[in-house]
């Protein structure tokens, strides 16, 4: 029988993931150190949510639940979800989100592999949409905030959606900079000016923009162990760089400069880890560069003109949709064969 | 990334540009056990008790026999001569007595039997005569014709008969002979430690090939995991102008003979070309050495080198004598250790399982390898792909072998082949990278089994339905002559018939006339006895006319003595009657006939229903429009 080759030499899909995960563990520190402990909860809760509707559809769909279990591909799922989420969401908010993302987005769809949309994203989009409010509203950062929630203080009001006596939930929100953003233009303020307000740090939201430095850090480690091509990153960053150029060249008293928008709201997060899903994303290297690009430039998009204040998730889940089109004109040469 | 690493360490060490190879995509870095089967010389391993000897040992047509059970044969003796022209002939490694031909185990993935000639040797190993050639005084043909009869194939592992590659097609001119010598297989270690220990005699062979091929350069494409071989090489190829070592990285597959072009020419094969067609040949190094051996000494092809690796006591090299039992090979190697499960035959990234350790060494077997559990372990089991695409990063073709996966897998062979599945070398680089673990190479196997079973199927069934579209259009032409050939005579029959019918009416009155005429009743008989012999050779005539055409044999015997006696009252009448029934028997045999045809042809028109019934015309008209309605089924099949 010809079986060959009888070697390999290839990381497992759970090596694969586990690798996503520890890069992503640099960001949820400096998450936990600008908006406080409560994200650690938020991503308990997906992670339960998700590996116990992954076993359930499993089992529904009668396939081995053990190893499709450990391949932990439901849990990066989640992670990402959770830290996509704002960070006082409540308890309810992470399991419907999550439950959306690993059972109908994944595995009605014929779980791992099969998935046309990203999970995280048709997840977080199925929040954004339904509870707009909710997920608009994000926590000022600790060293921003007048009223200071203790990690406890922050499990009493996820789960129970409790404030501490004589605190008001306004008190500990604020709009993030990419919202605020947009507001004050519409209300004909100038960058210049909007991007005084304490909320914004050096290149983007003060505090934020620490978390996603840490994400960059993961991303190059993802790159450096080879888990994740850097076609992906590099077109997305240049894109939303270009574009966001083009219009701050020109109109800089209304359009913000590129390195904002590229250290603000999920765009890192984005970059290395969210459009980087292999499954959901286009197979060829020039595909890879097109999908990339085209999520940049939507994003900014949906940013600077759309009713959202970020664009990701609609971004992601629009060029999900163009992926078949994508490989299928982008077939590299083969060997031996003309252009 | 890695690319600008390269360069700046060429900065560094200041090599010459002209020593960069040409990358091809992807590639793997198998872990290259090699050290293991080179620590010991080739070793020669002695005649064992018997040699069993496939005749297909080799890429095409099945030698013919020419020996018998019972026949005493030489060493170098021909057993099978090549047949056709991808053929190779087999001979006796050594000297002895034929025992068998007969079906015997063969090491091939099927795990079949094949005939196979058994020879139990004599133990005196005595030569036959052998023709050295003085190939410098030689004509290129008659060289390349001898080489057909020297049984040498590719010794890489392909086995494609050597002498057809040497022919002059008369096409193509071949301006570089590439010996490959990459090895990049992990564990095989055969053509190193022939380099190593031959080199001089393979740069005497390159010397030949050159020769014969008319190429004006010669590059030694050797991977720099082999610097032995290399050294040894570069050495010996001092002794020929024009011929020169080039090392190239050791990455899998290099040693696949589209890729070494490119990596030593940077020449691009058409997919649908061949290297002769760039004006490039390649050999195997132990090729190029027993072409050496065939034209200096005589000597066919009867042995070759062998690595014994895995898990034995002594991994080495051997050179082993064709027909030799695994077994006795793997004595001579210090036997398995324990836990080995099987033998694998070339190595770990192409070779496969051989079906027991009772399979006789062939020109093919260039490893073997005892496997045990630990060394290859079985692989998990397979997740769901999830497009992570190394295989795409790793395949040598830049293929998309994901996408391939896909289709095959879900048999939409059409798309598979749109996607170039016929250009998979099966090298095994993706299903070695796949971190689902999915045997991917094996669905590519399958996928393209499917295809060729599928269009040998269609090609037969093409043919068939041109045969019997032939077959429908002689049938119909030879209707058409008969029915034109019918008419004619009909046309004819009628003209005479009506000319002996006025000769019988005029008989009958010349009788009437004579009988009241004659005086007596004997006068009278004799004249009635004149009158009926005229008429029954009128009538016999008339029959003949009739018959002829409706091929009717005893129509009517019993009526002529009959017609004789009452030829006074009933001559004319009879004769009428006589027709009608002729006309009647006629018509039946063609309506007959017409039917038989119709049913046999399914539906043929018979162009001669003049002369049939009205039933008989009905029914073949009834066939007829059956007919036209098959006919445009089909065509409106056809045309969708």
């Amino acid at each position: 029988m010809n079986r060959s080759p009888y070697i390999t030499d290839a990381p497992t899909v759970s090596i694969i993931m586990l690798k996503v995960l520890l890069a992503l563990v640099p960001g949820i520190f400096a998450y936990a150190w600008v908006y406080g402990g409560g994200i650690l909860v938020t991503i308990s809760l997906a992670t339960i949510t998700a590996l116990v509707s992954e076993a359930v559809l499993l089992k529904i769909r009668q396939r081995p639940i053990r190893p499709y279990l450990s391949d932990l591909s439901a849990v990066v799922t989640a992670w990402l979800l959770a830290l996509a989420l704002p960070p006082l969401a409540p308890w309810w908010l992470v399991v419907v989100g999550t439950f959306f993302a690993i059972v109908i987005a994944k595995q009605l769809y014929g779980g791992l592999g099969y998935n046309p949309f990203n999970p995280a994203m048709v997840g977080y989009a199925v929040l954004l949409i339904s509870f707009p409010i909710i997920m608009t509203k994000w926590p000022a950062p600790l060293i921003l905030a007048q009223t200071k929630l203790g990690f406890m203080d922050q499990l009493q009001f996820i789960f129970g959606n409790v404030m501490p006596a004589g605190v008001k939930v306004d008190a500990v929100t604020s709009a993030t900079p990419l919202d605020y953003l947009k507001t004050q233009l519409m209300l004909k303020h100038e960058v210049s000016g909007i991007t005084q307000a304490p909320i914004f740090g050096m290149y983007g939201a003060k505090g934020g923009e620490f978390v996603t430095a840490a994400y960059l850090l993961g991303g190059l480690y993802l790159i450096q162990q080879r888990i994740i091509s850097w076609h992906l990153p590099t077109a997305f960053i240049s894109a939303l760089a270009v574009i966001s150029l083009v219009f701050y060249t020109f109109d800089p008293a209304h359009f913000a400069n590129p390195l904002f928008h590229l250290m603000s709201g999920a765009s890192m997060l984005c970059a290395f880890f969210i459009i980087t899903d292999p499954v959901s994303g286009p197979t060829t290297p020039r595909g890879k560069l097109y999908f990339a690009a085209g999520i940049g430039i939507i994003t900014y998009l949906i940013r600077v003109y759309g009713g959202y204040p970020d664009g990701v998730a609609f971004a992601v889940l629009i060029m999900n949709m163009c992926v078949p089109l994508i490989d299928a004109y982008t077939q590299p040469r083969v060997f031996g064969h003309q252009e | 990334m890695s690319s600008i690493i390269q360069f700046v360490t060429r900065l560094i060490q200041g090599q010459s540009p002209s020593t960069e190879v040409h990358k091809f995509n992807g590639g793997v870095h198998p872990t290259g056990h090699k050290e293991e089967s080179t620590t010991h010389q080739i070793a020669k391993l002695a005649i064992p008790e018997k040699l069993t000897l496939p005749l297909r040992q080799h890429v095409g047509h099945i030698p013919k026999i020419k020996v018998q059970v019972g026949d005493h044969v030489l060493k170098g003796q021909m057993l099978a001569e090549a047949e056709g022209t991808v053929s190779a002939a087999i001979h006796a490694p050594t000297s002895g007595t034929v025992a068998a031909i007969s079906d015997a185990l063969i090491p091939h993935p099927s795990g079949l039997p094949d005939m196979c000639v058994t020879l139990v040797p004599d133990g005196k190993d005595i030569w036959t005569t052998l023709h050295p050639t003085d190939w410098r005084n030689s004509t290129k043909a008659d060289l390349v014709a001898n080489l057909r009869s020297s049984g040498i194939v590719g010794l890489g592992g392909a086995t494609f008969p050597t002498h057809i590659k040497l022919r002059a097609d008369g096409k193509s001119h071949i301006h570089t002979l590439v010996i490959n010598a990459a090895e990049c297989e992990p564990y095989i270690t055969c053509d190193d430690m022939l380099m190593r220990e031959h080199a001089d005699e393979i740069i005497k062979g390159i010397e030949i090939v050159q020769h014969l091929l008319g190429a004006e350069t010669c590059i030694i494409g050797i991977e720099d995991n082999k610097p032995e071989a290399v050294s040894a090489m570069t050495a010996a190829s001092a002794a020929l102008a024009n011929t020169s070592v080039k090392v190239v990285p050791t990455l899998y597959p290099s040693g696949d003979a589209r890729r070494l072009i490119h990596l030593l020419l940077g020449i691009e094969i058409p997919h649908d070309k061949r290297s002769t067609d760039v004006g490039v040949q390649v050999f195997n190094v132990a090729t190029v050495l027993a072409i050496y051996r065939y034209v200096v000494f005589g000597e066919p092809s009867l042995s070759r080198i062998v690595t014994v690796t895995g898990n034995v006591a002594s991994p080495q090299n051997f050179e082993v004598l064709f027909g030799t039992q695994l077994t006795s090979l793997i004595a001579a190697a210090g036997g398995t250790g324990k836990d080995t499960t099987h033998f694998i035959m070339g190595g770990p990234m192409m070779g496969f399982d051989l079906p027991s350790s009772e399979v006789p060494i062939t020109k093919a077997a260039n490893c073997i390898i005892a496997a045990t559990p630990t060394l290859f372990a079985p692989p998990p089991p397979a997740m769901p792909c999830i497009r992570c695409t190394r295989c795409a990063e790793a395949c040598p073709v830049n293929l998309q072998p994901q996408e391939l996966y896909w289709f095959s897998k879900s048999d939409n062979f059409e798309k598979a082949q749109d996607y170039n599945l016929f250009d998979c070398i099966e090298c095994g680089c993706c299903t070695y990278v796949c971190p689902s673990n999915i045997p991917l190479v094996q669905y590519y196997r399958y996928a393209k089994s499917e295809i060729i079973a599928a269009n040998r199927t269609k090609e037969a069934a093409d043919l068939a339905r041109e045969r019997n579209e032939f077959r429908l259009a002689r049938i119909e032409r030879e209707k058409m002559d008969r029915a034109q050939k019918h008419a004619e005579r009909a046309a004819n029959i009628k003209t005479e018939t009506s000319k002996i019918e006025e000769n019988v009416a005029a008989l009958k009155t010349e009788t009437e006339k004579a009988v009241s005429s004659a005086g007596t009743d004997e006068e009278a008989q004799k004249l009635a006895k004149q009158a009926a012999i005229a008429a029954a050779i009128e009538r016999a005539k008339a029959q003949k006319l009739a018959t002829r055409p409706a091929e009717v044999k005893s129509a009517d015997s019993q009526e002529n003595p009959a017609a004789a006696s009452d030829v006074k009252t009933t001559a004319v009448t009879d004769e009428q009657a006589k027709q009608d029934k002729q006309a009647l028997i006629a018509a039946a045999i063609e309506r007959a006939k017409a039917q038989k045809l119709a049913a046999a042809s399914a539906g043929q028109v018979p162009k001669n229903t003049e002369n049939i019934s009205s039933s008989a015309q009905a029914e073949i008209s009834e066939i007829d429009t059956l007919r036209e309605k098959a006919k445009q089924t089909i065509s409106s099949k056809e045309s969708n």
